[in-house]
């Protein structure tokens, strides 16, 4: 007694050539990995000249590596190569098997090609990069992180630029009167608060998800705006907070490479992975986060099953605005002690973007986050380096990664079923 | 466990959905709720799944009156229901989905998925269900999610199991399996409500039958005293007849031919496989098969929705594989959407704006880029005395509407221009008998008049009462083809077709 038969004897017919639109990706990523390749040979391996030294230590570290020294035109010539290759191979039979593997593997190439080109001639410290990719992730994955949280009850979240900025206005605020402790537990208490708003608007009050964000976004910005150009000139002490220091990791810190970007940075760092990981626990090894995940796939099955759906979602909506609160404070008790009107200048969004990338996932929204912080110290260190592009087209650099890797190289992402949409009961 | 509900009564704002219900439900019993589609059987029994609560009257248990503040009450005390609508979450697996809010936990509120898998497995030997506990639900054809619901239920230890339309998505073959489970339910001592608008199925496996006509009891008896027709009456208030009249077969020539026709679906699997078929005028040709089969898939092929990946379209002597949908729309090829909600109609749109959706731009309809209301609105109250639209007012939202004359708005739109070709997809599906009657003959009327016509049901009943050929998918391919004018035609083996057993 089975419910499907077995496949039935139909004479199987040859297969035909079909414009499937796997295949038409494939051939889009093909032409996208020649035009990298024509552009590192033509610009970047021409211009060339002498070697590239990347400083992977300090001198004084414990472990020290030695320098990596790359010849730099040779090494672009043969990264342009690699890169036709990769292309080439698209437009054979079964290329399309590998795409998403080829694009990455080939934005990485261009991506060193890039730096070698860059540093020919000079010294560079890669070390120092990636610390700077990684402080600079902190408050995109901490957004994404609480992204994740919400839209997984299907709640969109536009609004954590909004609870970013008013956690660090907070945490700049009540660090300044009561310390760093206080002023960050008082950043999380306000990103949980606007959390609990948003929760209010969407869920019992019905309106629009993006509206209610956007709402949000704009009153904190206003405010905080207000603040600190009109009181914080009269009353500056109320502005100077203290900054959480780095915390070396005894042993781990002392590694090469590693111990400098993982293991000798502030609270922030370490709080935002160990967010991530409670956070994947949460949602995929918990009976609440299946709960969750069934609300924002299904809320009417969950309805059905006794899952209080509102409830649900006021819950994981205000934990996510914590968890961005933390992010938020970031920028002031993590960095600079101040607040500065707009200083979180679209991280939300980019930090939206890290979720979208990151498949609703926090572990892929970390990783997303790496990549834009990436772009983001990139842009930071090579203005040092004296390219002779424009610090202004530099500056782009964070959110064109945004856009190529959102628009182009997500392909189907499936954001939880009931994104969006608000669960009306009766 | 016995249910009793008691003056029942469930008003939304103006509407009454349910008017002073009464119904004994007892245990080892299967009770058939017999209704047509808006007569407010599902309504009344997710009032009694807790999911509303009722405006008046009160639900007992074993003589005890209850209350529920939501559908967990109902679970605790015992009450199950496998919904119409499947209530389950695709990316989740069958385990995930059947413990999904009384999960077994261990330390750090750890889901056990391992118990959770090894309480599947004993149910699905309990009651000779074989569902593998670890399959994304998504992944199972609906018969097997149908299980995966009944197993929820049961993993809830029911003692009543509510049925809404559980047939409706199951081949002929699948019910018979189907009616096994309900029976061996049963067996065991539950109490079973079985809830259809299909009379031979609640004949065959109710145990005491009960009418709801608007809301309201208006029978109950006994399977074995009462004929189809006995039934059909009480349900529709008036005696039914169950066929169409139609004109001797007698085809034209050759209307639409559809060569090799492959169609993709968004993930690159196939959902119309290499497919040959030809409509000829004068011929109503039915397409039989489970849902799910590349019907939608071929439908939007041949109204140029979809994407042809391979393969030709000829109409009329034409070619119109790469024709835009306006274009097929102008040469006569008429289209009645399987979703009508949907794709159908714009429901927040009036009925007049909804009519001239697909002419607006004609010159009858618009000066340059200025509409001629006027012109629209007499068209629209005209089409709508024609087809039998019963509305006071061609201004009310098409959302207002009942469903029967939602889908007869739909049809007024398609068939009062001139047409060679209907494309009907699940013409009739929820809509009341008397609107099922009305489209029926109106779609017989076309075929008369030389139209070809071509319709997908997943209603069995409805592709025998009115085809000419029938012709059965399965997996994007015809798989039967058979007579539809040979008196001696075979239920079973069409049935038997359509769950992909080669004749």
């Amino acid at each position: 007694m089975t419910a499907m038969p077995d496949t039935p004897d139909i004479p199987a017919r040859p297969a035909r050539k079909l414009d499937t639109a796997r295949q038409r990706q494939a051939r889009v990523a093909g032409w996208v990995l020649m035009g990298l390749a024509v552009l590192v040979a033509l610009v970047f391996a021409r211009d060339s000249a002498g070697m590239a030294v990347f400083r992977l230590s300090r001198p004084n570290d414990p472990l020290a590596l030695p320098d990596l020294v790359v010849a730099a035109a040779p090494y672009n010539y043969f990264a342009a190569a690699l890169l036709a290759f990769l292309g080439a191979r698209q437009f054979m039979r079964g290329g399309m098997r590998w795409t998403s593997l080829s694009l990455g593997l080939g934005l990485f190439i261009a991506v060193t090609a890039f730096l070698v080109w860059a540093t020919a001639g000079k010294a560079f410290s890669l070390t120092g990069m990636l610390q700077a990719t990684v402080v600079r992730a902190v408050p995109i994955a901490l957004g994404g992180l609480a992204g994740v949280l919400s839209e997984r009850v299907a709640v969109v979240n536009i609004a954590i630029e909004g609870m970013l900025l008013a956690g660090a206005f907070t945490g700049a605020l009540i660090g300044s009167l009561l310390g760093g402790w206080g002023g960050l537990a008082a950043a999380v208490a306000m990103g949980g608060v606007f959390g609990f708003i948003l929760a209010a608007l969407v869920v019992t009050y019905r309106v629009d998800q993006i509206i209610a964000g956007v709402v949000i976004n704009l009153f904190v910005l206003g405010v905080t705006s207000y603040v600190s150009s009109q009181v914080y000139q009269e009353y500056r002490f109320l502005n100077n907070a203290p900054v959480f220091a780095p915390v070396k990791i005894p042993l781990l810190g002392d590694l090469p490479v590693i111990g400098p970007v993982l293991f000798n940075q502030n609270l922030f760092v370490y709080g935002a992975m160990v967010m991530v990981a409670v956070a994947t626990y949460y949602l995929f090894h918990t009976r609440y986060g299946l709960r969750a995940r069934a609300v924002g796939e299904h809320p009417r099955a969950a309805d059905t099953l006794g899952i209080n759906v509102y409830r649900t979602r006021y819950i994981n909506v205000t934990i996510a605005g914590m968890v961005a609160g933390f992010g938020g404070a970031w920028f002031t008790l993590g960095s600079v002690g101040r607040f500065d009107e707009n200083m979180t200048g679209g991280r939300g969004y980019i930090g939206l973007a890290a979720m979208i990338f990151g498949r609703w996932h926090p572990v892929g929204a970390l990783a997303a986050a790496l990549v834009f912080g990436f772009a983001d110290s990139l842009q930071q260190k090579l203005a040092l380096l004296q390219t002779p592009i424009p610090s202004e087209f530099l500056a782009m650099a964070p959110y064109i990664a945004t856009i190529v890797l959102v628009a182009g190289l997500i392909g189907r992402a499936r954001p939880p079923a009931a994104d969006g949409q608000p669960y009306i009961k009766e | 466990m016995d249910v009793e509900l008691r003056g029942i009564t469930k008003r939304f704002g103006p509407i009454t959905a349910n008017r002073n219900v009464n119904l004994t439900i007892r245990a080892g019993e299967v009770l058939g709720l017999l209704g047509e589609n808006g007569a407010g059987k599902s309504t009344l029994m997710t009032v009694l799944c807790g999911l509303y609560s009722p405006s008046e009257g009160e639900i007992l248990i074993d003589g005890k009156p209850v209350r529920f503040a939501g559908p967990g009450d109902a679970i605790a005390a015992g009450i199950g229901m496998v919904h119409q609508h499947f209530m389950l979450i695709p990316v989740f697996s069958v385990a995930e989905n059947v413990v999904l809010g009384v999960e077994p936990t261990g330390r750090l509120d750890r889901l056990d998925l391992v118990t959770a898998r090894a309480q599947v497995r004993s149910i699905n030997e309990t009651y000779g269900l074989e569902v593998d506990p670890d399959a994304l639900v998504g992944d199972l054809p609906v018969g097997l999610q149908q299980r995966v619901e009944i197993i929820k239920v049961l993993f809830r230890s029911a003692e009543l199991v509510i049925f809404d339309e559980p047939t409706a998505v199951l081949t002929p073959q699948e019910v018979e399996d189907f009616f096994k489970i309900v029976r061996s339910l049963r067996d065991d001592g539950k109490a079973i409500v079985f809830i259809t608008h299909k009379l031979n199925e609640i004949l065959e496996i109710a145990d005491r039958i009960s009418v709801l006509r608007a809301g309201e009891i208006v029978g109950e008896g006994d399977p074995k005293a009462l004929s189809e027709a006995d039934l059909a009456e009480m349900m529709v208030g008036r005696p039914v007849s169950f066929t169409v009249a139609k004109a001797p077969f007698a085809p034209g020539e050759v209307l639409l031919e559809v060569d090799d026709l492959t169609v993709l679906r968004d993930d690159d699997s196939l959902a119309v496989d290499r497919l040959d078929l030809q409509v000829h005028r004068g011929e109503i040709v039915g397409i039989a098969g489970v849902q799910g089969n590349g019907q939608t898939a071929l439908v939007e092929a041949l109204t140029g929705l979809a994407r042809i990946a391979g393969g030709t379209l000829r109409f009329a002597g034409g070619d119109i594989t790469r024709a835009s949908t306006r274009e097929r729309h102008r040469l006569g090829i008429a289209h009645i959407p399987e979703d009508r909600q949907r794709t159908g109609l714009i429901p927040a749109f009036t009925i007049a704006e909804n009519m001239v959706l697909d002419t607006y731009y004609d010159e009858r309809f618009s000066a340059g880029p200025v509409i001629r209301w006027d012109a629209v609105n007499r068209a629209a109250a005209r089409a709508s005395i024609d087809f039998d639209v019963r509305t006071d007012s061609v201004f009310n939202a098409v959302g207002t509407l009942s469903g029967g004359n939602q889908q007869k708005v739909i049809i007024a739109r398609e068939m009062s221009r001139d047409t060679q070709l209907l494309i009907a997809a699940q013409p009739t599906r929820g809509i009341d008998v008397g609107s099922i009657e009305y489209i029926h003959r109106r779609i017989a009327e076309a075929r008369d008049e030389g139209d070809g016509v071509l319709i997908v049901s997943s209603e069995l009943d409805e592709i025998l009462a009115l085809s000419d050929r029938i012709v059965v998918m399965f997996r994007g391919r015809i798989v039967a083809e058979f007579d539809g004018n040979d008196p001696g035609i075979s239920r079973k083996a069409i049935g038997l077709a359509m769950a992909g057993a080669t004749a």
